[in-house]
C-alpha cells in the first residue's frame, strides 16, 4: 500500500512539475499583426523584455481572422499556459465566453473590458488615451502654422474616437479657434490595413489647410506618415515611438504603454490580481515620444506647455473629456 | 464647392481610380474570353508585394514593376493551368489563388525582410515619382484651364498615364483586329471558334495572360506609385471593387473607364467629406462607401439596363464530348 502511495505520489508530483513547466505565459496578437510598428508591436516588444530579463520562454500568436479568437484562447488554456495576454479591444467577449471553463488560468485583455465579477479570473488593462492625445493635441497646435491639424482614425469605434476627442481638446486648449479635421478611415477591420487610403485622407486634409496630422490607425497610419513626409507636412504616431519613421518629420509620437502592460502580466505569472486596472498619465501608461529623431522639432516652449499640462492631469487640476464616458466629445463632432 | 476644391477631390479620384481601372480592364480581357476571374485581387496583391521587394533590392522601380508582372503573370499561369488545361471551375480556382496570395505575400515577406510581412519604406529612386507634363508651370495662370491642367491632368505617376492609354488600346484591340474578334468569339462561341480552325486553349491563354499583365501594373501602382512599400492586405478589397465596376460597364472597355472613374469620385468624396450634410438629412460616410455595390446590384437586377456576360464565360471548352 505504500508502495502504491509513492508512486502515486511521485505521479502526482511530476504532472504537477510539467504542469509548472508549462505553466508559461502566452501572447495572443490582434489582427494587425505582430510587426505592425504601433500597437502589436509594443505588446511583443514588452514580452521580449520580460523573456531577456528572466529568461523565461512565452509563446505566441498572430490572429489571422475573427473566428481565431476563441480557438487561440481554448488552445492556450488547455496547454497550461498561465497567465494568456491578449491585446485589441476585440477580445473582450471570446474571453468572457472562454473565462469560467478555465478557472485556474488568468485571462489579460489590453483595451477590451470584461466585467470583473462575473469572471475573476480575468485583468481588463485599459489605458488612458485621452489624456496622452490630449499632450500631442497641444503640440500639434503649437507647431501648427496655419491652425489647422488633422486627425485620421483607424477603423471608425469609440476607442479610437476617444483618441480623437482627446487630441483635439488638447488642440482647442493652446488656440481655441484652430480648426480640427478629423477623419475615419472605415468601419471594417480592413481600416487597420488601407496605407492607400490613409494617404489619400491625409492628402485631403492638407488640401484643407492642415499640417499637423496625427494618425491613429495601425498599418493605415504608415501611409498617413508617409505622405505626410512627403509633403513635407509634420505628422503625430501612435502606440509605439514611430519617431524613427521619418524622421524629422514626425513631431512626436502618442505612446500608449502597452509593452508596460504585457512586461507587468507576464512578471506577475500566474499569481496575477485581476480586475480592472486603468494605466493613466501618472502611472506612465500613456506619455509623448521625445527622442533624437524628433528634437529639433519640439521647442523649449512646447515641451514646457506640455509637461505643465501634464503635471496639471496627474495633479487633478485638469480634466479630459472622456468620449467613451458618454459617447460625446465637447470639442468635436463626429 | 470651389474650382480648387473641385479638382481636389478629382485628382483623388484618379489616383484612386488607376488600380481599378487597370484590374477592371484586366478582368475584361479574361471574362471576354470565357475565363471568370475573381482572383484579381489576389494577383494585384502579389504584384504589390513583388514590385515593392525587388524595387526595394534594387532600387529600380520599373525592374520593381516587371517583377510585379511576373508574379501576377504566374499566378495567371496557375488559373489557366486549372481551368482552361484542366476545366476546373472558374470561380474556386480564382478564390483559392485569393487565398494563395494573401498568405504567400505575407510569409515571404517575413522571411526575406523580416519586418512582419511588409516591406522596408521605398527610398526615392525605387518609387514612381510624379510627372509633370511640359507647360504645367507656365499654364497654371490660365483661368480655369491652368489649374486643371497643372493640378490634375499633370503631376501623376507613369503607370497613371499608362492606366489611362490602356483604353483606346484596349477598345482598338477588341473591336477593330483580328484578334480581338476572335478573343470575343471565344467568349460567346467557343465551338465556332474551334470549327474555324482556331485554338481556343491559345486565346485563352492569351486573354489569361493580358489579364496578368494588367493586374501586374495595377499592384505595382499601389505599392510603389501611390504608396512607398508593401503592407499586409493592402489591396483592401479593390480587386472586389473592379470586378463590380466591370459588371458595371458590362464588359465595355469605354463604359469600365466611366465606371472606375465613379467609383473613385465615389471614395474620393467619401474621403473629403466625413458625413455629407444635405440640409433635411446627413449623408453617413457608410453610404458612400457602399454605393458601388449598390448600383453594381442595381445594374444586376436589370433596373438600368440589362448585364448580359459573355455567354460562354465559367464554362470549359470541351471539344468532343
Amino acid at each position: 500500500m505504500t508502495f502504491m502511495t509513492k508512486i502515486l505520489g511521485s505521479a502526482a508530483a511530476l504532472a504537477l512539475s510539467a504542469g509548472a513547466a508549462l505553466a508559461d505565459p502566452a501572447l495572443i496578437y490582434d489582427l494587425g499583426g505582430k510587426f505592425d510598428k504601433s500597437f502589436n508591436e509594443a505588446a511583443f516588444n514588452g514580452a521580449q523584455k520580460w523573456a531577456e530579463e528572466t529568461g523565461g520562454s512565452y509563446r505566441d500568436i498572430e490572429l489571422q481572422s475573427e473566428a481565431q479568437r476563441e480557438q487561440a484562447l481554448r488552445r492556450f488554456a488547455e496547454a497550461g499556459f498561465n497567465p494568456v495576454v491578449t491585446t485589441g479591444f476585440s477580445m473582450s467577449s471570446p474571453i468572457a465566453a472562454v473565462a469560467a471553463d478555465y478557472p485556474d488560468t488568468k485571462f489579460v485583455t489590453i483595451d477590451g473590458f470584461v466585467d470583473p465579477g462575473e469572471h475573476p479570473n480575468v485583468l481588463s488593462i485599459l489605458f488612458s488615451e485621452h489624456q496622452g492625445s490630449y499632450l500631442v493635441g497641444i503640440m500639434a497646435a503649437q507647431a501648427s502654422e496655419s491652425n489647422t491639424v488633422g486627425f485620421v482614425g483607424g477603423m471608425d469605434i469609440p476607442l479610437i474616437r476617444k483618441f480623437a476627442c482627446g487630441y483635439a481638446q488638447g488642440v482647442k486648449a493652446v488656440n481655441p479657434d484652430a480648426k480640427v479635421i478629423a477623419n475615419m478611415t472605415g468601419t471594417t477591420p480592413a481600416a487597420w490595413n488601407d496605407p492607400v487610403k490613409g494617404s489619400e485622407l491625409a492628402k485631403a486634409q492638407i488640401s484643407q489647410g492642415a499640417d499637423v496630422i496625427f494618425a491613429a490607425a495601425g498599418g493605415t497610419g504608415l501611409g498617413v506618415l508617409q505622405t505626410a513626409a512627403d509633403e513635407d507636412i509634420l505628422s503625430i504616431g501612435v502606440d509605439s515611438n514611430q519617431n524613427y519613421l521619418h524622421p524629422g518629420e514626425v513631431l512626436t509620437s502618442m505612446l500608449k504603454r502597452v509593452d508596460v502592460a504585457v512586461y507587468d502580466s507576464m512578471t506577475a505569472g500566474a499569481d496575477l490580481e485581476t480586475g480592472v486596472k486603468v494605466l493613466d498619465l501618472g502611472a506612465e501608461g500613456v506619455g509623448y515620444a521625445l527622442d533624437e529623431h524628433n528634437a529639433d522639432l519640439v521647442s523649449a516652449e512646447m515641451k514646457a506647455a506640455v509637461d505643465a499640462a501634464r503635471e496639471q492631469i496627474i495633479a487633478g487640476e485638469l480634466e479630459v473629456h472622456d468620449y467613451t464616458s458618454d459617447d460625446s466629445c465637447p470639442a468635436l463632432s463626429f | 464647392m470651389d474650382l480648387d476644391t473641385l479638382i481636389q477631390v478629382l485628382d483623388s479620384t484618379i489616383r484612386l481610380a488607376t488600380p481599378l481601372l487597370l484590374a477592371c480592364l484586366a478582368g475584361l480581357f479574361s471574362e471576354r474570353a470565357g475565363i471568370f476571374d475573381i482572383g484579381l485581387e489576389g494577383k494585384m496583391l502579389i504584384a504589390a508585394f513583388f514590385s515593392a521587394a525587388v524595387a526595394f533590392s534594387t532600387g529600380s522601380v520599373w525592374i520593381g514593376v516587371l517583377a510585379g508582372i511576373a508574379a501576377s503573370l504566374a499566378m495567371s499561369a496557375i488559373h489557366g493551368l486549372a481551368s482552361i488545361t484542366f476545366r476546373g471551375n472558374q470561380l474556386i480556382s480564382g478564390v483559392a489563388l485569393n487565398f494563395l496570395a494573401s498568405g504567400l505575400t505575407v510569409l515571404i515577406a517575413q522571411s526575406w525582410f523580416s519586418q512582419g510581412g511588409r516591406t522596408p519604406s521605398l527610398p526615392d529612386g525605387a518609387r514612381f515619382a510624379e510627372i509633370t507634363l511640359p507647360f504645367a508651370e507656365s499654364l497654371r495662370d490660365v483661368p480655369i484651364f491652368g489649374p486643371i491642367y497643372a493640378d490634375l491632368i499633370s503631376g501623376h505617376s507613369a503607370l497613371v498615364y499608362i492606366g489611362f492609354a490602356m483604353v483606346p488600346l484596349t477598345w482598338w484591340v477588341l473591336f477593330r483586329t483580328r484578334f480581338g474578334l476572335r478573343l470575343r468569339a471565344v467568349g460567346e462561341a467557343p465551338e465556332a471558334v474551334d470549327t474555324a480552325g482556331i485554338s481556343v486553349t491559345g486565346l485563352r491563354f492569351a486573354a489569361v495572360g493580358i489579364c496578368g499583365v494588367l493586374c501586374g501594373l495595377a499592384g505595382a501602382y499601389l505599392a510603389t506609385g501611390l504608396q512607398a512599400g508593401f503592407v499586409r492586405e493592402m489591396t483592401a478589397g479593390r480587386g472586389y471593387i473592379a470586378l463590380a465596376a466591370l459588371i458595371f460597364a458590362k464588359w465595355r472597355p469605354w463604359y469600365a473607364l466611366g465606371a472606375c472613374l465613379l467609383f473613385g469620385f465615389l471614395q474620393a468624396i467619401a474621403l473629403r467629406y466625413q458625413n455629407i450634410d444635405l440640409g433635411a438629412f446627413v449623408v453617413p460616410v457608410q453610404v458612400m462607401d457602399a454605393l458601388p455595390y449598390i448600383l453594381t446590384v442595381v445594374i444586376l437586377a436589370g433596373f438600368v439596363g440589362k448585364a448580359i456576360p459573355p455567354r460562354a464565360g465559367g464554362e470549359p471548352y470541351v471539344k468532343e464530348r
